[in-house]
């Protein structure tokens, strides 16, 4: 077993002792510090860090507390209210980036972006919507890709595979022309349970099951309840 | 006794959703009467504005000129205006056809439909007849929108709390547990 390390960084003026090299946003919320993630999942090393949501200030610069791992005198910002608005403003950006309907998607009230959106008291992005065409791809046995809603997080192309372990998602092109495929013969070979996996790890509602949605009433997703707001 | 404070109304490219979730705060609209007017707005049928409003409640996104011109009356005429509904906000299912160019879109619905008149080759052109905008624009995008109420509709709680809240005062008019996008 490796030794840890015990380290001392100042978040918001408050000294804390932490294990040196753990992931930034692990200890923040350790340390009882709400910050927002989106792309971030729990045990994923490296991260993914392509969403930018948990954005705090360390040592006068803004970064991506997922992709950062704690040393020693490291002076954490995260109650500053321009950082919230920072915060806030990723998200913006992501609901104009994309072709986000809410009121018809299928995703509607289990969705991450949107529960962010919630949390944050977002009540419209500040950006330009930009209205791009997106294609869907609705070739797969049992699922379908809905392009409008992806933000690239990358968490199917990296953490999803199949029961053999074989990678099922990619990214084809660069930039804004970016978009995710699916092999579609290790596609028709998934199991029912890895389906609804690769839907569940979506933050949002570009990874579909064909022929299902719209099945839990209004006022039993996730976002109807009381909690919504916690993670 | 004060002078009532004053609201307008209008639907733009929306589907009276937002009205009938307005209609919503059901017994409160008792109220509501009591304390403030409506003016121009689809539930008085008052066309044009007769009087400076406090509050305007815009239902709906702009999709053709006449919205424009609707929405700016408004802007022109109420001290705060609201973005009531995702319509307004962001453009809402009207704004699916933001991305498909606006000459396909009339094709589609005129000359295409199975519905159209046997051998129709008309794309509605009368000069009285709103001109559509190339895409669905959201309001704040064209007069400033001082407050927003997002969902689809808005709840009627969402919208009595801002229109009381921002007419007579108190805090959170716009509460974070009320903010819905569906």
């Amino acid at each position: 077993m490796s030794e840890v390390t015990k380290v001392g960084i100042v978040v918001d003026g408050r000294s804390i002792e932490v294990v040196e090299g753990a992931s930034l946003v692990d200890v923040l919320r350790l340390a009882g510090i709400d910050v927002p993630t989106l792309c971030w999942t729990r045990d994923v090393d490296p991260p993914l860090g392509t969403c930018r949501v948990c954005a705090v200030r360390v040592d006068g610069r803004e970064v991506a507390a997922c992709t950062l791992a704690v040393r020693a005198g490291m002076q954490v910002e995260c109650a500053a209210p321009d950082l919230a608005e920072l915060q806030q403003g990723v998200v913006e950006l992501l609901f104009a980036e994309g072709n986000h309907f809410c009121p018809a998607c299928e995703k509607s009230g289990d969705c991450e972006l949107q529960t962010m959106g919630y949390r944050m008291g977002m009540t419209h992005s500040r950006f330009p919507y930009r209205f791009e065409s997106y294609s869907l791809d609705y070739r797969g046995q049992r699922l379908m890709l809905e392009r409008n809603r992806c933000i690239h997080c990358k968490r199917c192309t990296d953490l999803f595979t199949d029961d053999e372990g074989h990678r099922v998602f990619c990214f084809l092109g660069k930039g804004s022309q970016t978009q995710v495929v699916m092999d579609l013969e290790r596609e028709a070979k998934l199991s029912e349970h890895k389906c609804d996996e690769a839907v569940a790890l979506c933050p949002v509602g570009a990874i579909l099951r064909k022929g299902r949605g719209f099945d839990r009433p209004i006022g039993t997703r996730a976002s109807d309840t009381p909690e919504r707001m916690d993670r | 006794m004060t002078q009532k404070k004053v609201i307008a109304t209008t639907s733009l490219a929306g589907c009276f959703g937002c009205h009938m979730s307005l209609l919503d705060i059901d017994l409160r609209l008792l109220d509501l009467v009591e304390v403030v007017a409506f003016d121009r707005s689809p539930l008085t049928d008052i066309k044009t504005f007769t009087r400076r409003a406090d509050i305007g409640l815009i239902e709906g996104g702009v999709c053709n000129d006449e919205n424009v011109h609707v929405l700016r009356l408004f802007r022109e005429h109420c001290d705060i205006l609201v973005s009531m509904g995702a319509c307004a906000i962001m453009g809402g299912l009207p704004a699916l056809r933001n991305e498909i160019p606006l000459s396909e879109c009339l094709e589609e619905a005129y000359l295409r439909v199975p519905t159209s008149a046997g051998g129709s080759r008309i794309i509605p052109h009368h000069p009285d007849l709103p001109k559509i905008l190339d895409r669905v624009y959201p309001c704040h995008e064209i007069v400033k929108i001082d407050y927003f109420l997002p969902g689809c509709p808005p709840s009627a709680e969402l919208i009595w709390r801002a229109v009381t809240g921002l007419l007579f005062g108190g805090a959170d008019p716009i509460p974070r547990e009320l903010i819905r996008y569906d």
